[in-house]
């Protein structure tokens, strides 16, 4: 491994823990859709900035960015409250003017520089190493991992300062604006935030992988636990872990970074989607097939606590008589039959049934529940 | 003579014929059925489906090795299906709400599709130049045969969407009364949501991934303000989505330098602007002057109830008060020397000496009646 290759993976490794953590509150808070927009909008921002600055390295064309993305949202939450439209349709409306604007400016006015409109959509981590960063004359690195870097700290520290602030914006914001907690005020200062991170990321990582990295991990990490600072941990390590492994795939196929760390993070997010331990399709699957039988097996106790010790019992119990009283099919009732038997639920003598104990208690037990 | 000048271009240019015949196409189409994303919440399914088609344009050139608009839009349109299905999958059996469903499947879909561009791109075979087209579209590179494709396909899906017409009414507005009445609403989410695809898989190629999403949200929330009727909401949600494209055609092809798709969606944009502001009854311009107008009625009312009451204290009914007196009892009231006026116009007070006013009899009858209404709620 180059020392290039190493610095371009811990370059977007640090990119994919920045926007992992702040995507982290956006999957929450349910304006995930929020990132696409603001993504492709600081596009307009960077052109502003570059046709007053001159410069595409101006820090100032980040403040500029951002202050975009908090537009963004700005106009959407202006339209959504006309009440003329609905959440969905004002992002929808808001987010492609600004970017059709920032398009027109670039192919009008900026025809010969190095901003095109493809590079912002697409972006290539590739050319990490070649923007050095110096200090005191000396390089130390490539400048996307210290602009990263800052932002990452910044955001940790937003996180980290205002975490139980955040916290009850996220999961009650009725109660929080009665605490005094101004939701509102928190809402747009994440959104500022996840402009400004979003401006550094696109440059390094391209606005569609800037989503990706928003939105997979910390949805993968939502279906892998309950609680707050571990889902924050896991998409982190999620985010990494993608963005170092999209590398070597990409590394390997010979195709865009960008490209294959969004596809890695799909395939992570598929494979959490069936195989998380709780809420995976799998164990979704599985539950639903043990409440089946489980449901079955206490109709089948329930119906022969029924009888029991009344005259019709023989005719009742047997086991030819399932097929019409349950309406089950032989082979249903075949599993039924040997579920309850391996457990102890019920005797078989021949083709007659007759409850145990532990199946007479289960059956009163599912009465009394009733 | 300008106007003459672009007229002669639209049918006699053969570029801007296409573009502007291409443009109004994919208009049509997507302006019908975004009506229905827009009435059912899903516009932003459109801007997800959009991104999503682009693996499905890449494999498909990698099956057939060929451009064939045609085979491209197939494969466009299974990858944006496939991707509705992944994400109605998410949201049904995970806790993992539409937003973050979205955003997931748009991006990752788009992450491949990337992946695979970037691939193909190397590949020793020049035919893939001009794929990444789809990325922000090339109205100005559209063939003939591109706008007799889209124009089938979408003819395709505005027919289906007529045959089902009463079903999909159905689906959008009163889903569970429709599964009630024993149609199969599940089929026909997937044929509505077909359609969908099918309309943003054509403008793919003239506006590009990122502004089909626009194309199918603004005409659609434009329409929404003149009308509550469903048939007169898609038919206009059409000709707004065919406007813009016309407009967006002739305007970047006079003005040098713009892109066709930006323009496109910045003349949608400029639509959805002029209904929001204009549209009879929900327009937000006419909401501002009938609250003015209540408000200046309300205050009018005010007054000649203050005049009433303080001419009840006196034993003269016709005593004059002075407006110093008017204001001070409506204190919070700025506009009591035009509501005065008001009242005079119609007859109900008037100027008995400058700045002393008295109730006309009218007046007085008109105040009665409010404080009869008032203490009978």
């Amino acid at each position: 491994m180059s020392i290039f290759q190493f610095e371009i993976q811990i370059t977007v490794a640090v990119t994919a823990v920045a926007c992992a953590l702040l995507g982290t509150f956006l999957v929450l808070r349910r304006t995930a859709m929020m990132s696409d927009a603001i993504s492709h909008t600081v596009l307009l921002g960077i052109v502003i900035g570059f046709f007053i600055f001159k410069d595409l390295t101006s820090p100032f064309l980040i403040v500029g960015a951002a202050m975009v993305g908090v537009l963004t949202v700005s106009l959407a939450a202006l339209l959504e409250r006309t009440r003329l439209v609905k959440e969905d349709a004002s992002i929808g409306l808001a987010y492609p003017v600004l970017f059709s604007i920032a398009v027109i400016l670039i192919s009008r006015y900026a025809g010969d520089v190095h901003l095109d409109t493809d590079a912002v959509l697409v972006g290539e981590p590739a050319f990490i190493p070649f923007e050095r960063f110096y200090l005191f004359g000396y390089d130390i690195g490539p400048r996307g991992f210290y602009l990263m870097g800052g932002i990452l700290l910044i955001d940790l520290g937003f996180i980290l300062f205002l975490y139980k602030e955040l916290k009850l914006s996220t999961f009650d914001a009725g109660l929080a604006a009665a605490l005094g907690f101004a939701p509102l005020l928190m809402h747009y200062a994440l959104m500022s935030l996840v402009s400004v991170t979003v401006v550094g990321a696109f440059d390094i990582v391209g606005s569609i992988l800037v989503v990706a990295l928003m939105v997979a991990p910390p949805a993968a990490a939502y279906l892998l636990t309950d609680h707050l600072p571990r889902m924050l941990g896991l998409s982190a390590l999620l985010g990494a872990g993608c963005a170092i492994s999209g590398y070597w795939l990409a590394h390997f196929l010979d195709a865009s970074i960008a490209g294959s760390i969004a596809a890695m993070t799909g395939i992570v997010f598929v494979l959490v989607f069936l195989l998380a331990p709780e809420r995976g399709l799998l164990a979704l699957a599985r539950r639903r097939a043990r409440q089946r039988w489980e449901f079955a097996q206490t109709m089948l106790v329930m119906h022969l606590l029924n009888h029991e010790g009344l005259p019709e019992a023989p005719q009742e119990s047997r086991i030819a008589h399932l097929r019409e009283h349950m309406r089950w099919d032989d082979t249903f009732a075949a599993g039924v039959l040997r579920r309850c038997l391996a457990q102890g639920l019920i005797s078989q003598d021949r083709d007659s049934l007759a409850l145990t104990e532990s199946g007479r208690q289960r059956a009163q037990q599912a009465f009394l529940d009733e | 003579m300008a106007i003459w000048q672009i007229l002669h271009n639209l049918f006699f240019d053969y570029t801007l014929r296409t573009v502007a015949l291409g443009a109004s196409a994919l208009g049509v189409v997507s302006g019908a059925l975004g009506a229905y994303a827009l009435l059912r919440r899903q516009s932003l399914l459109g801007d997800a489906i959009s991104h999503a088609a682009l693996p499905g344009v890449v494999l498909a050139f990698l099956i057939t090795r060929s451009k064939i608009p045609l085979a491209l839009m197939i494969g466009a349109g299974l990858a944006g299906w496939l991707a509705t299905l992944w994400m109605m999958s998410i949201i049904k059996n995970t806790r993992i709400k539409e937003d973050s469903a979205l955003g997931l499947v748009l991006s990752v879909f788009f992450g491949f599709g990337l992946m695979l561009l970037t691939f193909t791109q190397r590949l020793p075979d020049a035919r893939q130049a001009g794929l990444d087209h789809f990325l922000f579209g090339q109205a100005a590179a559209l063939l003939v045969s591109d706008v007799i494709s889209m124009m089938a396909l979408g003819g395709l899906a505005l027919l289906l969407l007529g045959l089902f017409w009463k079903e999909f009414k159905l689906l959008s507005f009163d889903q569970d009364f429709g599964a009630s009445l024993g149609f199969p609403m599940g089929v026909l989410n997937g044929i509505l949501t077909t359609l969908l695809v099918i309309a943003i898989v054509i403008g793919l190629q003239a506006v590009g991934v990122v502004l089909m999403s626009a194309m199918v949200v603004a005409p659609a929330a434009a329409a929404r303000q003149w009308t509550n009727r469903l048939g007169v909401m898609v038919l206009l949600s059409s000709i707004f989505g065919a406007a813009a494209g016309v407009s967006g055609a002739v305007i970047s092809s006079t003005a040098g330098g713009l892109s066709t798709g930006p323009t496109v969606v910045l003349c949608a944009s400029a639509i959805v602007l002029f209904s929001l502001l204009l549209a009879p009854n929900r327009g937000l311009l006419w909401n501002w002057m009938r609250q003015q107008r209540n408000r200046r009625r309300l205050g009018m009312e005010l007054v000649l109830l203050d005049l009433y009451h303080m001419a009840g204290q006196h034993e003269d009914p016709e005593h004059a008060h002075s407006l110093a007196a008017l204001r001070a009892v409506n204190p919070g009231n700025a506009g009591v020397p035009a509501s005065l006026r008001a009242l005079e116009r119609r007859g109900l007070a008037r100027q008995q000496a400058p700045g002393m006013w008295q109730l006309t009899a009218e007046g007085r009858m008109e105040a009665e009646r409010l404080s009869r209404e008032q203490a009978t709620p």
